[in-house]
């Protein structure tokens, strides 16, 4: 059984989207994200303002293996970002769903987020 | 993918049982971590004690007459001088003085034991035989494992099994029964902890592997852990600090190099690459191993750039990744020499430059029990 939240999109390389009332997008990566990145040690953010296309580098992750890419699951513009993980990197394996989060963006088109997999389509990629 | 050709050791079962993730390893299938992971494992082995599968490494047995004077017409070590009972690190190097391996060699009165790094154990046994004389045979031992125990509780786990190693000293060795099996054993290690490593036969392995696993300060820890130990304790890792195209000088690694072998020495040198490390020991050399610390906290990797205030590249990164009991990156690179005179290095990191500094001490510092 999967607990992968159903609420969220999913982008296929391994990022969430939560549509927030405000009409934002929260952004951070999976649980299978984090497990497979192993202990993250430093989260590269992106600047408040920088806006980017859907799929473009946003941040960077580094755990004690490598550096991975994070990617924007829908194009927007940063209007905020997670300090507390400059101080506290393992937040992102700790709670890749919640506090673990990377940042926030306003999307230029809300519909982009149909693009992104459900969970069970996430789950089934994952597993495949 | 095909896993066909890799190799396992006498422990791959166990790794499989504790749930270790298995990644290719010089040929090997090898445990890079187990369900603690990488940081937890790391940790560990700083406070209490850490076992590491290293049987991928090879155990090179050289038996027959004058083995020490013999090894000394090729390595650049005091090999005379190693009392029986005795261990000491030891570098193969080419004719043009670069480091074909690093390896431990042991005096155990009948034989020496040479213990060298995975993916050269073959062409070092070959080397061996092409060098030593033919009275010397030189036997890659296929047939044993080997097993480290690291940390600062390590001492006290193993004299429960084995009570005699309670007195060993850094670099002691000795044929002793831990668990009731028999072991050739060393105190030594690639962590900067005090600790032991174990040659045991293949067959006893598991037995001996489980025995120490059962006693709780003990934890299985991956290569992924020993990486970030090895590179906190200013440890080189052959293939990334040092390789064929490095010398011991260039490499830092001249304490290596005892005075009696050096120039000027009482048996200075005759060993394969001495012309060449004379030389540099007279004229210096351009480039050098040295440990960096990195301002902030991303880590800079391997092949990162080193440049100057003016964005000249002058060296390059070797070991790069992040220290779990420093809480921070840890680097080592090559640089020029003539660059680090100058106060301000960079590391070049996504576009961005890192400020770096020379440090002379390693990041822990190094807990040998010296007795």
């Amino acid at each position: 059984m999967s607990n992968t939240p159903s609420e969220l999109k999913y982008a296929s390389s391994h990022e969430w989207a939560r549509l927030e009332e405000d009409g934002t997008v929260t952004v951070g990566i999976t649980h299978h994200a984090q497990d497979s990145l192993g202990d993250v040690v430093f989260v590269e953010l992106p600047e408040v303002g920088a806006e980017y296309g859907a799929g473009e580098e946003a941040a960077v992750v580094e755990s004690v293996k490598a550096a991975s890419d994070i990617y924007a699951p829908v194009s927007g513009e940063v209007v905020a970002v997670n300090d507390a993980l400059e101080e506290s990197p393992e937040t992102v394996n700790e709670y890749p769903y919640s506090d673990g989060w990377f940042f926030r963006l306003k999307p230029s088109d809300v519909s982009e987020l149909d693009n992104l997999l459900s969970n069970d389509d996430y789950d089934a990629q994952c597993e495949g | 993918m095909s896993d066909s050709n890799l190799q396992r050791t006498a422990l791959y079962q166990l790794h499989i049982d504790l749930g270790a993730k298995m990644v290719p390893f010089a040929g090997y299938e090898m445990p890079v971590q187990y369900p603690l992971g990488v940081k937890k494992e790391h940790l560990h082995t700083r406070e209490a004690a850490g076992l590491f599968d290293v049987s991928h490494m090879g155990q090179i047995r050289l038996q027959g007459e004058n083995i020490a004077r013999e090894l000394e017409k090729i390595l650049p070590q005091d090999v005379l001088g190693l009392a029986e009972g005795r261990q000491r690190y030891g570098l193969m190097l080419n004719e043009q003085g670069g480091i074909r391996d690093d390896l431990m060699f042991a005096n155990r009165g009948d034989d020496f034991l040479l213990v060298v790094n995975a993916a050269c154990k073959n062409d070092d046994a070959a080397w061996l035989r092409e060098h030593l004389p033919s009275s010397i045979q030189v036997e890659l031992q296929n047939d044993r494992a080997l097993l480290a125990l690291q940390g600062p509780k390590a001492r006290a786990v193993l004299s429960k099994l084995a009570p005699t190693t309670a007195a060993m000293r850094f670099m002691d060795t000795g044929f002793i029964s831990v668990a009731g099996i028999d072991c050739w054993l060393s105190c030594s290690g690639y962590t900067g902890e005090d600790g032991y490593e174990i040659s045991v036969a293949s067959a006893d392995a598991e037995k001996l592997a489980k025995a120490l696993l059962a006693e709780p300060e003990v934890e299985a820890i991956g290569l992924g852990a020993r990486d970030s130990l090895r590179l906190e304790a200013g440890l080189c890792l052959y293939g990334h600090d040092m390789d064929q195209s490095r010398s011991p000088i260039e490499a830092g690694l001249l304490w290596a190099i005892q005075k009696c072998r050096r120039p000027g020495g009482e048996r200075e040198g005759g060993y394969i690459g001495a012309s060449v490390i004379a030389q540099q020991l007279q004229d210096g050399v351009a480039e050098k191993r040295v440990l960096l610390d990195v301002e902030g906290r991303a880590p800079v990797r391997e092949h990162s750039a080193i440049v100057n205030a003016d964005g000249e590249r002058v060296g390059e990164v070797c070991s790069g990744g992040f220290g779990p009991s420093t809480g921070g990156p840890l680097a080592m690179a090559y640089i020029a020499c003539s660059a680090m005179e100058q106060q301000t290095l960079f590391a070049e990191l996504r576009g961005k430059k890192i400020p770096v500094a020379v440090r002379s001490g390693s990041f822990v510092p190094q807990r040998y029990y010296r007795g």
